[in-house]
């Protein structure tokens, strides 16, 4: 049937940064304008691209897909193919529209760095893959975008891989998820045994389509699971590794150690996201009692991470908690909600939280690399831009009223709030709320607010220790006692190039929650497909002003504790105390070891593994290599038998055999010796012989 | 068996074992004379005169009068060896008596064995006149006799080249020419 | 005993007696001696042959004989005449010490 050709070039999508990705890695690494031209082009024809694709949604949210065939295995075909539908053309838009700001923003940040060329190679496949999990029809092709997403992850985080920590890093994040995916693996294996196909929509025998579905919810199987819920976790499993919820959330924090840009691509807009795309994707499989479990790990995520933030003093590491907690959000708005609610949130989260991460990004190449939030203070008065963006994201992320975040944190709440089975992650979320805000705030005042922090010459993170510049005039006003300097040493306001992605991020946080408001749920309904219309009647249900009011109260009153412990006085000095450490050091100090979540790890399951590495290590030198050494030794000793054999048996009956032969010959010239009378002899004795002979016969 | 027949039997044999076991070569030579008579005396004995004569002038007259030259020439007459018999002689001995005994076996178990046998030597002497044996030789056994002839001259001549001293190489080192020096 | 196995004995005698000498003795022309009563022995052998076998009115034996005496003396003389030669260029008649044709 004859297609509309955005749907039959929808490949182009993920192809194309792929391509750039490509060639990338073949120029050399002079070549920076070529690549970073290949990569920022290629993604700019892939926005346009997916734009053309969000409007034919609009125009008419029927569900294209486009199977094709690609390797036979005996007479059965593997099948893959593209999709494109509401969920996915949103996707396809945030993805590249986000992604094409992060290489904008990346022309600046790593301008200073050796392997730029590499970098845009490995973002560009990054973005290739991304994409091409979006549109996947197929599990496989899914599970095959989603290890390259993995890979690319692995590279970024490990970019600066002379750093032994972010080698480090880098590896954590790759085993972590790894383990996730194993479930996931398991998973699909399982859909592809129950129902015969691993393509999602195929025209009514799509593995979560109808058909399928209905066969294996009635199916139960383990502990009285229906085998749909049982996949639905595995497949969940996957979902937690990649996005990061409770107990697989252990690399995303260490994740901060590659690149900003990466860290606002990959870490906060969409590789974490993915997992939630992907429960989102097969959300007609997982059954009531799957998403029960998928909200309650939500919801203790959400609540966990945001503890934790509270604690943290290097900036990126507040903002990785942070996106470990709104990851878990966007898991408790699908299990309560439904697709609509948990996508919502993911659509808003990735700009703010990319707009954060770029803000953080700048912030710290203003401060010439310095990433200690105690050793910052009053840079709003030198990054004038970078700040208003930053305080856009950072109330959108609390959920300040009329802000993006707002909106969608509020229909989470909302959701779990009128979730039949408990009020639990209602609570869990509300407290999470709280604690969001307060640690922004926590953030903001010790980032942009207050004096610039001082600190003694000889302790300063950032200056070399020459020079000393009095600390200048600030509100309060600060002496700073003899011998001490700034803690950095003029911070400055980041290039153009970097500011301006800010801004455009700035305008969607503030901005886009608009389309999802209870007034016009335009993004609900256009997801699910139907038509909307702009009514205020929506905010007349019951419950949800009362809710909007009580998620306003909340927000401000994490303001207000923010204030109330950071705000009130200055933080002077860079080894000023906190103030909540002041006020309870137990907790914060747990908290600020991350609850020593890494700590059980090493303890329990790093030990293991290092066990059975070491019996595997002394299984293969003994046993192993025990039994090929010892068929190697009985080969030599063979072999030395058999010289042995050779040398005195053969060798030996072969030259006495000669020697016989010799002693032979010898004997038989004796008759030879020229005297005639011996051969007379001989003749005489031969002649009685044969008389005796003849006479013998003649008388028989 | 008669009392002449043995007695020539006893010195003819005797003769031989004379001949093959003195020291002295010319005892030899002499001894091997007296077996060449008495085999002649034997044959005259037996009725064949001519024959005997022939051994007479032949064996007798000839061989061992060359046998004597030849001694003499060798110098082999002069002085008694220290060893007259040769190594492993015994052998030989033994041999020889084996080849007795197979031969007086072979006598002994035949037909001609039996103290019965009848042939013709019922006393009759076979006449053998001259007057027969020179017609058998001219008529019956003339080839024979004509190769035989051949036979002794080429002997003859080959005898004497055989015996012809050698002369000594001359100053270059080329053999000498052999001549045949006559008279 | 009849009379030809009386001569045949007496000629095997003669022929062994003939054939020691030629197998024991170290000059070589008694070794020629041995074999001409070698020869002599078989010639007795055909006179007895002659005398008491059948048709003796052939003369076979008795021609036999004849020719076989100047056969006898044809390889007497040959025979000495090798002797002759064989010391005068070995030195020496001892038939074990001519051992040229070693081997």
């Amino acid at each position: 049937m004859s297609q509309l050709w955005i749907v039959r070039y929808l490949w182009l999508i993920p192809v194309l940064p792929m391509l750039a990705a490509g060639i990338g890695a073949l120029l050399k690494r002079t070549q920076r304008r070529v690549s970073a031209a290949l990569a920022i082009g290629a993604m700019s024809v892939s926005l346009v691209l997916a734009i053309f694709a969000f409007v034919r949604m609009l125009i008419d949210p029927t569900r294209q897909v486009v199977n094709f065939r690609w390797m036979q295995f005996g007479d059965q075909w593997v099948t893959l193919g593209w999709l494109l539908d509401p969920l996915a053309a949103v996707m396809l838009v945030m993805v590249t529209f986000v992604g094409l700001l992060i290489f904008i923003y990346s022309l600046g940040y790593m301008a200073h760095d050796d392997n730029f060329t590499r970098f845009f190679c490995f973002l560009s496949l990054f973005a290739g893959a991304m994409l091409g999990v979006v549109i996947a029809n197929s599990l496989l092709l899914l599970f095959m975008c989603w290890e390259v997403v993995g890979l690319t992850s692995y590279l970024l985080i490990g970019f600066w891989f002379h750093r032994p920590a972010a080698a480090a890093a880098a590896k954590k994040a790759f085993i972590t998820t790894r383990v996730g995916d194993l479930g996931l693996l398991i998973g699909m294996v399982w859909l592809y045994a129950q129902s015969g196909t691993l393509l999602f929509y195929d025209h009514g025998v799509g593995c979560i389509e109808q058909s399928a579905s209905a066969g294996m919810a009635a199916h139960v199987v383990v502990a009285g699971m229906a085998v749909s819920t049982v996949i639905g976790l595995l497949i969940f499993c996957g979902a937690a590794g990649k996005s990061g919820q409770v107990p697989l959330h252990v690399w995303l924090p260490d994740a901060m150690e590659g690149p900003t840009p990466v860290s606002a691509l990959i870490h906060a807009a969409t590789m974490v996201a993915a997992g939630v795309y992907l429960v989102a994707r097969v959300y007609p499989l997982m059954s009531a009692h799957a998403l029960e479990v998928v909200a309650w790990i939500g919801a203790i995520t959400a609540l966990f991470a945001a503890c934790v933030a509270v604690a943290q003093n290097d900036i990126k590491r507040i903002l990785a908690y942070s996106t470990v907690s709104q990851l878990g959000y966007m898991m408790l708005g699908l299990g309560v909600g439904g697709v609509a609610v948990g996508m919502f949130h993911l659509i808003t989260h990735a700009f703010f939280k990319a707009l954060l991460f770029l803000g953080a990004g700048s912030v710290i190449h203003g401060c010439t690399e310095e990433q200690d939030i105690r050793n910052m203070g009053g840079l709003r008065r030198f990054m004038p831009v970078t700040f208003a963006a930053y305080a856009c994201g950072m109330l959108a992320l609390c959920g300040f009223p009329l802000f993006a975040g707002f909106w969608s944190k509020d229909a989470i709440l909302d959701a779990a709030h009128g979730w039949g089975v408990s009020r639990g992650p209602f609570y869990l979320g509300a407290i999470g709320a709280l604690l969001t805000a307060f640690y922004m705030t926590r953030q903001m005042y010790y980032v942009f607010f207050g004096p610039q922090r001082v600190t003694e010459a000889s302790v300063s993170a950032g200056a070399a220790g020459s020079h000393a510049i009095p600390a200048p005039q600030l509100e309060p006003v600060v002496s700073p006692r003899p011998g001490e300097m700034c803690a950095i040493e003029d911070p400055h306001e980041s290039p153009a190039v970097m500011t301006r992605p800010l801004v455009i991020l700035a305008a969607f946080a503030v901005f886009l929650g608009f389309v999802g408001t209870p007034a016009w749920p335009w993004f609900q309904n256009f997801l699910a497909g139907k038509a909307v219309r702009f009514g205020w009647d929506g905010f007349r249900e019951p419950g949800v002003l009362t809710l909007m009011l009580v998620s306003s109260i909340i927000v401000f009153a994490g303001l207000g504790l923010g204030w109330w412990f950071y705000g009130r006085k200055s933080i002077l000095r860079v080894t000023d105390p906190d103030a909540l450490e002041q006020l309870q050091p137990g907790i914060f100090h747990a908290l600020a070891n991350r609850l020593y979540v890494d700590e059980i790890y090493d303890a329990t399951v790093i030990r293991l593994t290092r066990f059975c590495a070491a019996l595997a290590a002394w299984l293969d030198r003994w046993i192993f290599g025990g039994a090929v050494n010892l068929i190697s030794w009985l080969v030599t000793g063979l072999g030395w038998l058999d010289a042995g054999v050779d040398k005195y048996v053969v060798n030996g009956g072969f030259d006495e055999g000669c020697r016989d032969v010799g002693r032979g010959g010898r004997l038989f010239s004796r008759l030879e010796d020229g005297r005639v009378q011996n051969y007379l002899r001989v003749i005489g004795g031969a002649l009685v012989v044969l008389a005796l002979l003849l006479l013998w016969g003649h008388r028989g | 068996m008669t009392a002449a027949f043995l007695i020539l039997a006893v010195l003819t044999v005797a003769g031989g074992v004379a001949a093959m076991t003195l020291r002295r070569l010319v005892h030899c030579a002499l001894a091997l004379t007296v077996a060449f008579a008495g085999l002649a005396a034997l044959y005259v004995n037996l009725g064949a005169e001519f024959a005997g004569l022939a051994q007479l002038l032949v064996y007798v007259g000839a061989i061992a009068i060359l046998i004597v030259f030849v001694v003499l020439l060798t110098r082999g007459g002069e002085s008694a060896p220290i060893e007259i018999f040769s190594p492993a002689a015994l052998a030989g001995v033994a041999i020889a008596l084996a080849v007795f005994g197979v031969l007086a076996w072979a006598v002994k178990t035949s037909s001609v064995g039996h103290s019965s046998w009848t042939g013709a030597a019922a006393g009759a002497a076979p006449q053998a006149s001259m007057r027969a044996i020179g017609l058998a030789l001219m008529q019956l056994y003339v080839v024979p006799l004509e190769v035989i002839a051949l036979m002794l001259t080429a002997a003859m001549i080959g005898a004497v080249i055989l015996a012809l001293r050698e002369r000594p190489l001359d100053k270059a080192g080329t053999p000498p020419v052999t001549e045949l020096r006559v008279g | 005993m009849n009379p030809l196995a009386g001569c045949l004995l007496v000629s095997a005698l003669l022929f062994s007696v003939g054939l020691s000498g030629a197998l024991t003795r170290r000059s070589a022309i008694l070794v020629l001696a041995g074999i001409e009563l070698m020869l002599n022995a078989a010639n007795l052998n055909f006179i007895a042959f002659w005398r008491y076998g059948p048709h003796p009115e052939l003369l076979t034996g008795l021609i036999f004989v004849i020719f076989s005496i100047a056969v006898a003396a044809a390889e007497a003389a040959v025979g000495l005449a090798l002797i002759l030669a064989i010391y005068r260029h070995a030195r020496t008649s001892d038939v074990s010490e001519i051992t040229e044709m070693k081997g």
